[in-house]
């Protein structure tokens, strides 16, 4: 559905260097997420797969259609919702919505069985101005403006950027039901715990893409033996355990460290170094992996 | 997958919806709606009556140390112009300094003792005429209406037998006789107001959809780039023409001034005007990045060089020669010599078809500059 090659894409006449030799495929129907922090370069390839910035080289098709020459016929058959979009605030959720479907000829009765689910829900205010709307039903018109037209693909730079938590979640159970319609998803977020709703994801920081791969063998792919160490006394754990010379990467993860160890070094040595150092009730065990821990360990081996 | 046919017209049900969304934009923000349709008036209001220039019931204080039949006819003279009021009976050069100290009178005239004696006997005699000059262009108009009307009661006592050899100039002020100053800046007003409209407002309104990332929709949907142009630019084109309209009624009621030419010539004329206008708004907006940088450029680029080089405020033959040719390339200086022809001349087509080709190469060139410059993709 979607081809990306050695994708290069510079801003400021070469010195920004924002995506790098990018190369991936997105198939039919598939649900991509590209994951990475702020300046990895998500919104470039965004922008440049929904033909709005030309890349410096590589090349990339959406539906078969080449995104510098055919670009008119892309943007016939995709849907678009940009990381920064805002939707007119001084326009009603009607009049919104009733425009995109106008500009993209069409009207709100005719796809509406594709977006019932979710207009259903900001239906009760829409004769209110969008300026005027909290954060998770501004995102939900604003789903709402992209699919109004039936697109084939669907691209969302950073959606849930911004939103609180259960708007986030609700709104990944919304892409998860257009999926199921058939279709195909790319969606960016700084977001690691969104990784795992995805099919298949890649792993971005400073335009490179470090892994791609579906969540769960992203996951297998972490071979070491992490351990979560929770301890009162969190900071001169820490650079305890830092200094460790059997430590190979100890970081601060929410309310404990993710440990691993070099070699074939066990929790018992762990135990004995901190004992040594008189910490006390510091609790040490091994955990599963998460794609947050995957993406550092990338980071470090890069 | 549903195709999506396009075949355009103007009568576009698309093209519709979207300049209705435009307008909608206009109405609901107050702040805009009060700029668009007060401006005109205030313009108008504030340059026909608190701006003018015109000497119009000016007060005049006289010293009258003579107090002579001729002295007496002299200041009735003054007094019943429509220039000038006589509002003071001066005693003393002291008193005359006062007055105009206390801004009581804009000028004063002092007769010498004895004056219709000299003039009777002496064959002549002085009036002294004094202004108050830190305002030089009213002084000297001031002064000029002064010795008109002294020149004028001395022509009606001399004889034709006892007049020796003169030579009199007589003036005629052609098109506004009595030197009103509503017709020379109407047209400049119009001039400005659809500048103001065209160029800043359009440019504001393209930029603030980048700012808001809507752009990027509209770009990326199957809607042609060039009828997302047409369908920013329309409304203020008919807004425009609203206003030239309020300003000609105004100009017609409010101010007494006639329209002497073809009205059609004069919309037509504006409307390519307007043209221009939006041609240079979208080229702005092209280049802009916000909308506080769309309404700089437009101010500093576009309002300066009306306001200074059209020949309003200005004439332009006295400016230095790089000035000059400067103004050239001007819009609005072309278009305020059409409407004032136009309108104040009655001229027509045949008058002013020089500066009418000036104006449609500008706009062609212009409207072909900024369309071609309109970015089919983001810039960055």
């Amino acid at each position: 559905m979607i081809k990306v090659s050695n994708i290069v894409k510079t801003y400021n006449k070469g010195s920004v260097q924002a995506v790098n030799d990018i190369s991936f495929e997105v198939k039919r129907g598939e649900l991509f997420g590209l994951i990475g922090p702020d300046g990895a370069g998500k919104s470039s390839i965004f922008r440049i797969l929904t033909t709005l910035l030309l890349a410096d080289s590589g090349t990339a098709t959406v539906n078969g259609f080449d995104v510098v020459n055919q670009f008119q016929s892309i943007r016939n058959c995709i849907g678009y919702m940009p990381g920064r979009f805002s939707l007119y605030q001084d326009l009603t959720i009607e009049e919104n919505l009733e425009f995109f479907a106008t500009v993209f000829d069409t009207t709100i009765e005719e796809n509406y069985d594709l977006i019932r689910d979710i207009y259903v829900q900001i239906e009760p205010f829409k004769d209110r101005r969008a300026g005027k709307l909290s954060g998770g039903m501004k995102q939900k018109l604003a789903l709402c403006c992209a699919l109004i037209h039936k697109p084939e693909v669907l691209f969302l730079d950073e959606p849930t950027t911004g939103v609180d938590v259960v708007s986030r979640r609700e709104f990944w159970e919304m892409l998860k039901k257009l999926k199921q319609q058939g279709l195909t998803i790319v969606v960016s977020t700084p977001y690691m715990d969104e990784a795992s709703l995805c099919d298949r994801i890649a792993l971005m920081q400073g335009g490179h893409i470090l892994s791609i791969d579906t969540p769960q063998n992203i996951i297998a792919s972490y071979q070491k033996t992490l351990y979560a160490v929770a301890a009162p006394n969190m900071y001169k754990v820490l650079t305890a355990m830092r200094s460790y010379e059997q430590t190979e990467s100890c970081f601060a993860f929410g309310d404990c460290l993710h440990l691993t160890l070099k070699g074939d070094s066990t929790i018992d040595d762990v135990s004995k170094y901190i004992t040594a150092l008189n910490f006390t009730d510091v609790q040490i065990q091994e955990i599963v992996p998460d794609i947050e821990d995957c993406f550092i360990k990338l980071l470090k081996e890069n | 997958m549903k195709k999506h046919k396009y075949q355009f017209s103007i009568f576009n049900s698309q093209l519709i919806t979207f300049i209705k969304k435009e307008f909608k934009h206009v109405f609901r923000d107050k702040k805009t709606l009060l700029m668009l349709f007060g401006m005109p008036t205030a313009q108008i209001i504030l340059f026909g009556f608190a701006l003018t220039n015109e000497i119009k019931d000016s007060k005049v204080g006289v010293l009258d140390f003579s107090k002579d039949i001729v002295s007496r006819q002299i200041i009735e003279k003054i007094d019943e112009s429509n220039y000038f009021n006589v509002a003071e009976d001066l005693k003393s050069i002291k008193d005359v300094d006062a007055a105009f100290k206390q801004n009581k009178i804009r000028a004063a005239v002092v007769f010498p003792p004895g004056f219709a004696d000299e003039l009777l006997h002496g064959g002549h005699s002085q009036i002294q005429l004094i202004a108050d000059a830190s305002d030089p262009n009213a002084a000297t108009s001031i002064t000029n209406y002064l010795s008109n009307i002294i020149t004028e009661y001395q022509s009606q006592q001399t004889t034709v037998a006892a007049a020796p050899m003169q030579i009199m100039a007589e003036v005629h002020m052609l098109y506004n006789p009595e030197l009103k100053g509503a017709p020379n800046f109407v047209p400049g007003v119009i001039a400005l107001v659809l500048m103001l409209v065209c160029t800043m407002m359009s440019s504001v309104s393209i930029v603030k959809e980048k700012e808001l990332g809507t752009m990027e929709i509209l770009l990326v949907s199957p809607f042609k780039p060039i009828y997302i142009i047409i369908s920013k630019l329309m409304p203020f084109l008919i807004i425009s023409l609203f206003n030239l309209a309020i300003i000609l009624v105004l100009s017609v009621t409010l101010l007494d001034l006639e329209i002497k030419g073809n009205i059609f010539l004069l919309f037509f004329a504006s409307m390519l005007f307007i043209i221009t206008s939006l041609a240079i708004g979208l080229l702005i907006s092209t280049t802009a990045k916000t909308q506080q940088n769309a309404m700089m450029i437009s101010l500093m680029g576009m309002m300066l060089p009306t306001m200074l080089l059209t020949g309003f405020m200005f004439p332009i033959e006295n400016m230095p020669i790089v000035l000059r040719g400067l103004s050239n390339i001007v819009p609005s200086r072309w278009f305020f010599i059409i409407i004032k022809n136009v309108m104040l001349k009655g001229l027509g087509i045949a008058s002013i078809w020089k500066e009418l080709l000036i104006l449609t190469a500008m706009c062609v060139g212009l409207l072909t500059l900024s369309i071609k410059k309109f970015k089919i993709r983001l810039q960055e």
